[in-house]
């Protein structure tokens, strides 16, 4: 069965389907351009969020700040940028030059990540504060037309998911630079030995976190159309989710874009597929929960088999 | 992480031979608590002593079961401390009904909540093999889930006695900070005094070498995600009676906390390193800072940065005289 683990992405794919098989059966009128905006409208912001995880993940370390940096985003997209652009387009600049310096910082100083990210979390989680104390704010004109614009055939939200899984697959896993920056994960030893810097790529690596969790905080906003300071708090453990959930893993550099984008799309779902279900609020949460847990039970069974043979 | 971790091991190994890592974390909250009062000029310096005894005792406690996991090695972390705390919390006092000498059955059913925790956690990261990040968050939300469902909106107050207890004194310092202390001092014995926490800093250190040397590798870590539950399930017991009540967000602070507490305290967050008076340290230290930042005036924003900083401040200062050994 050495089929499952060659083709790891194939678990992700199985889930997404069976999940959306269920969800049509339990709401056929699903089934349409319409119902299937309403079920993965939110998806686009949690795939770019997941996948600035994997970038973090990707070189071997975990980011505890997606969820307040990409509500910082949102505050500054939904004021600054909304009001004078050039100032907001600085201050997201910066952002992404910052993350990009906590990168080399980890990396030059040994920092532990977990722990650093942790603090940033309270920084971004500050600066959301300041910017936007109480909730509100407006989403740039573009920027909602953007989100909710209707293409053909497919709705918005799917179009983005493909694209946003395209891109990335062609950035980290077929360009050289992507393998390379996976290496850093992998060996990074072997990285120092061919006289790369590690440092340079940690940086890089973040750099490139820091943009898509740019990107989600705008894309958010251009759904919401307002902001607030905790508006993703949940992001930072959703997407660590979706990473795992498509295939990735904590060490050694094995990550997928696509993978990841339809981990995003999963868990998503599950939120509309129990909603579905008429199942008690109480019980949403922890049905998340549950389908998680299955769906990494799933991913046990599979790697078992193919380490049998 | 791995090829640095092999190194900061070695590095943090020699420090604590050379010099005392716990001072860290106490020198900073000594410097949090002296800038406070020297904007007071001195006034009320019992009185924030007291209070960071009180609210550092609930910080200890889930920040030493956090300490035990993170020892446990790279990966290792519990990230369902504040489902545990609320779900613990909501039953015990469910169960009291503000009837009066109820408060140990109470009890017994927050640390039976906290073991059935530990070892569904347990059972989920060994059986299904799921890393215990993920593990403990899904198995987190089942817990608030069911916390949601038993608590049902209603806030029911703590039986009388045991809110006096949990809000009382005893030779002047917080009866919370005597049990968070007496806690301390246990799992110190059982660290640096007993076998078992040879054998938990063997597995932390390398997992391979401690199983082939004979170490019972897993029953030292099904303990360990037990024994975290239980500090957080008695946590969230006391925080209830000591606040009037459960809520269902009042462990929500606590896994930043639990985390921050351990690596401010100077403990490797690599894992085969532990250190309990620097956690208690670090847990007045994150009360005392709030409050300096408070009295100077900050907004909340500020202030969250502010913490913010000085957390990856100390990470840094920490670092550095590891790397200098």
């Amino acid at each position: 069965m050495s089929f499952f683990s060659r083709h790891r992405i194939l678990l992700p794919v199985i889930s997404l389907a069976v999940l959306l098989a269920a969800t049509f059966y339990m709401q056929p009128r699903a089934m349409s351009y319409f119902g299937l905006n309403l079920l993965f409208n939110l998806a686009v912001p949690i795939a770019l969020a997941t996948i600035a995880q994997m970038m973090i993940i990707m070189v071997n370390d975990i980011d505890l700040s997606v969820g307040a940096f990409v509500s910082l985003v949102a505050c500054i997209t939904a004021t600054y940028l909304n009001d004078s652009p050039m100032i907001g387009i600085l201050m997201l600049v910066a952002l992404i030059v910052t993350y990009a310096a906590m990168g080399a910082v980890i990396d030059a100083l040994e920092l532990p990540a977990i722990v650093v990210t942790l603090g940033m979390s309270f920084v971004w989680g500050g600066l959301a504060l300041f910017i936007l104390p109480s909730p509100g704010g407006a989403s740039p004109g573009w920027l909602r037309t953007l989100m909710t614009v209707k293409p053909p055939f497919m709705p918005m939200a799917v179009v983005a998911s493909i694209l946003i899984a395209i891109v990335t697959h062609l950035l980290i896993i077929r360009s050289g630079f992507g393998t390379v920056l996976r290496g850093v994960g992998g060996n990074s030893r072997a990285l120092t030995r061919a006289g790369l810097s590690v440092t340079r790529l940690k940086a890089w690596a973040y750099g490139l976190a820091g943009l898509f969790g740019v990107l989600a905080g705008m894309a958010l906003v251009g759904l919401t159309t307002a902001a607030d300071a905790n508006i993703a708090l949940r992001y930072t453990l959703l997407s660590i989710a979706g990473v795992i959930l498509g295939g990735g893993e904590f060490t050694g550099g094995k990550v997928s874009p696509t993978g990841a984008v339809i981990g995003a799309l999963t868990l998503t779902l599950a939120a509309s597929f129990l909603s579905f279900l008429r199942l008690s609020p109480d019980w949403q949460i922890g049905s998340q929960g549950a389908i998680l847990i299955l769906v990494l039970t799933a991913r046990l069974i599979f790697s078992r088999k193919g380490a049998a043979t | 992480m791995s090829a640095q971790s092999a190194s900061r091991k070695s590095g943090s190994s020699l420090a604590a031979l050379s010099s005392r890592p716990w001072i860290w974390s106490w020198t900073a909250a000594a410097l949090a608590f002296s800038a406070t009062l020297w904007l007071t000029s001195g006034r009320g310096a019992g009185e924030l002593a007291y209070a960071a005894l009180s609210f550092g005792a609930f910080a200890a406690i889930v920040g030493l079961g956090q300490m035990l996991v993170i020892t446990l090695g790279p990966g290792n972390i519990d990230l369902s401390v504040p489902a545990t705390m609320t779900l613990a919390a909501t039953l015990a006092l469910r169960a009291m009904g503000t009837e009066p000498g109820t408060a140990f059955y109470g009890l017994a059913i927050a640390l039976a909540t906290g073991l059935g925790v530990g070892m569904a956690n347990y059972a989920l990261i060994f059986l299904l093999r799921l890393p215990p990040i993920i593990a403990t968050l899904a198995a987190s939300l089942i817990y608030q889930s069911i916390a949601i469902w038993s608590n049902r909106g209603l806030r029911i107050k703590p039986p009388e006695g045991l809110a006096d207890f949990s809000t009382g004194r005893f030779l002047h310092i917080p009866n919370v900070a005597w049990i968070a202390l007496g806690l301390a001092i246990l799992l110190w014995i059982l660290l640096e005094r007993m076998t078992w926490g040879r054998w938990l800093l063997a597995t932390g250190q390398n997992l391979r070498a401690a199983r082939l040397a004979g170490v019972p590798v897993e029953a030292v870590r099904a303990a360990t995600y037990i024994t975290v539950a239980l500090f957080a399930s008695l946590a969230g017991f006391l925080l209830a009676s000591f606040s009037g009540g459960a809520a269902l967000n009042m462990g929500a602070e606590y896994l930043l906390m639990s985390i921050a507490v351990v690596v401010i305290g100077g403990c490797s967050v690599a894992g085969g390193d532990s250190n309990v008076p620097g956690v208690w340290g670090a847990a007045l230290f994150m009360f005392l800072v709030v409050s300096m930042l408070n009295s100077y005036g900050t907004g909340a924003g500020v202030r969250l940065v502010l913490t913010g900083s000085i957390i990856i401040a100390i990470v840094i200062a920490a670092s550095t005289r590891r790397s200098k050994q």
